[in-house]
């Protein structure tokens, strides 16, 4: 397929892989944070990892949209599908994240819950229009590249006057996370986590632009090199992280240029900016209380808003007790740190966040780390 | 949740502001919302039902080109996975 194939061709790999090689100086460590799930679905399911030298590692980041989410607000949810007569339209991905009490949205839908799994926020509007006697209320989850959907869909049910539908709004920020983990006392103090650099999101940054980076590779003096999604992107980001740590830059690079451009989607970036505003704060799972790190609706739109028209307490829920995912997520520990990883925890039968969605490091560890054993063994 | 597929463009349908879009031999509709100018023929990102963005197929290509730079031999590195080709 064009734009896929090609990006991972195995002998341009070979290429990149000596280039790699070849630049990297012996004794020197390299800490790359993929700051972004894809990215480590990316590096597991092709082994870019084992095509780097000893002396270069990945370190897992946070930026899985369903791994960050805090329980309380799937218990919210939960909640509201227990005491209210809504439709619950929900991303297929959230469906088995443990929330309290050993619940989640597909055992309250075996219960009778009325959840459905839509692909687009489309789906969930024409839901709302097919049964204009319920309440329709949407799970909104992700960083900037589904925030944009999500307004258009309230932009489109204000058009309409849909006076059925509604959104649970959990967009969340990635500059602000990015920032928060070089903040954190594990980087800021060299203890358990070093990080020389960072791969910036791919299709994040395709709406948000190369430039809100600028700001934290001059602050914290860590270079950022932009990259797509496929295997040998993820290995030039690599090598030009490299080159920037042996010459001592800390500048914004874009290896991912044939869709990201300094200054991002402007559309999307104004349609979100309607509709949507900074809340002071919001929790995120392993990063704890982030300020301005997310989104709600705003007043003109809180018709629209479900925290406004249903009650939704802040409710604070505490993870599945040895569930390292909040350490995995700041980069302080690997999945295989956990103990109850591959043996009480397996995709089948999750206890975290972390190994539910593709993109999240224990499910990425879990599904290619144990294949590729099978081979060797 | 974040992932994101390039698709050619094969139809737009200017009335509801969408298009048909070809990923290999699936064929989608996509919301074009969140996009301006967008031509049958373009190849752009799709993301949860809409099109993100439009690929600079120029700067694809010289992407590629700086990867096919990147050794400086052209012996090919035996000891990658089989994962690669898939
Ligand atoms: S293996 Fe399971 S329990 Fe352990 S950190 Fe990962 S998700 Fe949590």
């Amino acid at each position: 397929m064009k734009y896929i194939d090609e990006f991972r061709n195995r002998e341009l790999a070979g290429k990149l892989k000596q280039s790699i090689e070849k630049e990297v100086v012996a004794g020197q460590q390299y800490n790359l944070m993929e700051f972004c799930g894809g990215h480590t679905h990316a590096i597991f399911r092709y082994g870019v990892q084992d095509l780097m030298p000893e002396n270069v590692k990945f370190i897992h980041g946070p930026g899985c949209p369903v791994c960050v989410l805090p329980i309380g607000r799937i218990d919210n949810v939960i909640q509201l599908v227990q005491q209210e007569d809504v439709i619950l339209c929900t991303y297929g991905d959230m469906m088995r994240v443990p929330a309290s009490n050993r619940m989640s949205l597909l055992k309250l839908k075996a219960k009778g819950g009325d959840i459905r799994m839509v692909y687009s926020t489309q789906d969930a509007l024409k839901i709302a229009r097919d049964n204009p006697e319920r309440e329709v209320v949407f799970f909104a989850i992700g960083f900037e590249t589904t925030t944009p959907p999500t307004a258009v869909a309230i932009k489109t049910a204000h058009a309409e006057d849909l006076q059925n539908f509604s959104v649970f709004c959990n967009h969340v920020l990635t500059p602000a996370a990015i920032q928060s983990i070089l903040e954190s006392p594990e980087v800021r103090n060299m203890g358990s986590v070093r990080i020389d650099g960072f791969f910036g999101p791919s299709h994040v940054s395709s709406i948000i632009g190369s430039l809100p980076y600028e700001f934290f590779a001059e602050e914290f003096q860590k270079p950022v090199v932009i990259a797509g999604f496929e295997p040998l992107d993820v290995m030039q980001s690599a090598l030009m992280l490299i080159r920037q740590i042996n010459t001592g830059r800390h500048q914004v690079e874009n290896e991912y240029s044939r869709v990201v451009s300094r200054e991002g989607n402007l559309k999307a970036q104004s349609l979100v900016a309607e509709v949507m505003e900074l809340r002071r704060s919001f929790e995120w799972r392993g990063l704890g209380m982030v300020p301005y790190s997310a989104l709600k609706i705003k007043q003109a739109y809180d018709h629209f808003d479900a925290e406004q028209r249903f009650n939704m307490p802040t409710i604070s829920a505490s993870d599945v007790k040895s569930c390292e995912c909040p350490q995995i997520l700041r980069g302080a520990k690997k999945p295989t740190d956990c103990k109850l990883f591959g043996t009480v925890c397996t995709p089948e039968n999750p206890m975290g966040s972390c190994m539910v969605s593709s993109e999240g490091a224990c499910a990425a560890y879990w599904t290619y780390g144990r294949f590729r054993q099978q081979q060797h063994t | 949740m974040c992932l994101a597929l390039p698709a050619k463009v094969v139809a737009i349908d200017k009335s509801t502001d969408t298009a048909t879009v070809a990923v290999g031999e699936v064929k989608k509709d996509v919301s074009l919302a969140l996009v301006d100018a967008v031509k049958v023929d373009d190849f752009v990102l799709i993301h949860v039902g809409y099109a993100l963005n439009t690929i600079d197929q120029e700067e694809a290509e010289e992407t590629l080109r700086l990867f096919a730079e990147a050794g400086l031999t052209d012996k090919l590195g035996n000891e990658l996975t089989d994962e690669m080709t898939e």
